[in-house]
């Protein structure tokens, strides 16, 4: 069974026909083909498949992609404006936020999110609202320290 | 595999697609996770509720909370009225899964997947609460007490969406506190938990309520830990005996986050500190919420 959809994705309309199965990730990847987001654990663990959804993040391996029908949809790269990396995206590379870079578009999602609830939080609420973000390489410093650098700035 | 799929936009309609076999999905934290993990595939049929705004409100009174079915666990931790008058129920919905869990997955959801380990169980059944389940042929009123029978299980009926949970607002003077065992602070099951409410009225206890969570097949309530404190001072003797008696009510398991011996001394430790908890909320004293990390976060006993 296919159900018709549309997934506003970073503010373009995409209409897609999708099985009820089909995950958010793998209908924004293999159906829009914006390959940012990427799939860890499979399992709402790593947190690597981040989205946000109407601004909201949801672990996009574990939604189906239905349920975001007609809502939107945002990934890493709906971050950047124009050619210019968004703020925490440039934060992320000067603090040494990025190694391997596999979690990095789920932490730069979520921190976005938290950023525009809260612009100033403390480093406590930056470690919680990335805590669903798993990273193996960096030992999470550098990524605080660029979230709380962004926050200093606004 | 799922074939049939509606996205309702009434909870008529919803009700329609569940009396025809359809099962909801909402935020789908545990239905959808739970198909990726093998636990039980995606159902044959599946309806959508996440659009039903009716389902989305929550209204208080002078005498309780009503929640709608699909408010979140984020929704939830910041009401007010939560914090203030149901503070257990705020430290267990601050400690749901991760920030993402807790802006999707939703109070109904939460309570139909009657895990014995979820956190807003104990709160809910301390205070009192019900749930409404709706069907074509009308509704009823259950116990939170009431809805689980055994991990996974429930008392209702397939054809039931579950709309709305009530909350009775405990009185003044009341203090709660809601705590679990955890190994990290976010994106942790409880290992074992307690909730405890007392109401201390002229220097002494006269209401108390005690649950545990993660120790039995459903979350229970623990009458015999209520009567230890009840009448007393709260002082450390009535507390030592309610956390012994809730211990004694403990029928844990063994799996991979604990062995059932584990659980079960810990499960004196966690209680008593969820009494002692409660109990200082009652006399005013400041616990911050999550009460968990407040807690065990410079190892008191």
């Amino acid at each position: 069974m296919k159900v018709p959809v549309t997934l506003n994705v970073n503010e373009v309309a995409y209409p897609l026909e999708l099985e009820p199965e089909t995950t958010l990730l793998f209908a924004v990847r293999e159906g829009v083909g914006l390959t940012g987001a990427k799939e860890g654990c499979d399992d709402s663990e790593c947190g690597a498949c981040m989205m946000l959804l109407d601004g909201q993040p949801v672990n996009s391996c574990s939604y189906l992609g239905v349920q975001a029908d007609g809502r939107e949809v945002t990934t890493v790269e709906g971050l950047a404006e124009g050619d210019e990396l968004s703020p925490l995206q440039r934060a992320f590379l000067e603090h040494g936020g990025v190694q391997c870079g596999f979690c990095t578009p789920g932490m730069l999602v979520s921190a976005t999110a938290l950023l525009a609830a809260e612009p100033r939080p403390s480093e406590g609420e930056v470690r919680i609202a990335l805590s669903g973000n798993l990273c193996r390489c960096t030992g999470y410093d550098g990524i605080v320290k660029a979230v709380l650098e962004v926050a200093e700035r606004s | 595999m799922t074939s049939a799929f509606v996205s309702a936009a009434s909870v008529d309609e919803a009700l329609s697609a569940l009396a025809e076999g359809a099962r909801p999905v909402a935020g789908g934290t545990d239905l959808v996770v739970g198909a990726r993990q093998g636990k039980a595939p995606l159902p044959e049929s599946l309806v959508a509720i996440h659009r039903l705004d009716e389902l989305r409100g929550a209204s208080a009174s002078d005498r309780s909370l009503r929640l709608g079915a699909l408010v979140t666990h984020a929704e939830i931790a910041a009401h007010p009225v939560v914090r203030e008058r149901l503070t257990a129920l705020a430290d267990a919905s601050s400690i749901v899964g991760s920030h993402a869990t807790r802006v999707q997955g939703t109070l109904g959801g939460n309570l139909m997947n009657a895990s014995p380990a979820m956190e807003v169980g104990g709160p809910l059944m301390v205070f009192g609460a019900d749930v409404t389940l709706r069907s074509g042929a009308g509704e009823r009123q259950v116990a939170v007490a009431d809805l689980a029978t055994g991990p996974g299980t429930t008392v209702a009926e397939p054809a039931e969406l579950l709309t709305e949970v009530e909350i009775p607002l405990p009185p003044e003077g009341t203090g709660c506190a809601y705590v679990r065992l955890e190994y990290r602070r976010q994106m942790e099951i409880a290992v074992v938990g307690a909730t405890a409410a007392v109401t201390i009225a002229g220097g002494r206890v006269a209401w108390a309520g005690v649950a545990i969570t993660a120790l039995a097949p459903t979350i229970r309530l623990v009458p015999e830990a209520e009567e230890a404190l009840l009448g007393s001072d709260g002082g450390a003797d009535a507390v030592g005996e309610a956390a012994r008696a809730a211990a004694a009510a403990s029928e844990p398991i063994s799996d991979v986050r604990a062995s059932a011996d584990y659980r079960r001394a810990m499960a004196e430790v966690v209680a008593r500190r969820v009494v002692s908890a409660a109990v200082a909320r009652a006399r005013g004293e400041a616990v911050a919420v999550p009460a968990s990390s407040a807690l065990f976060a410079g190892g008191t006993s």
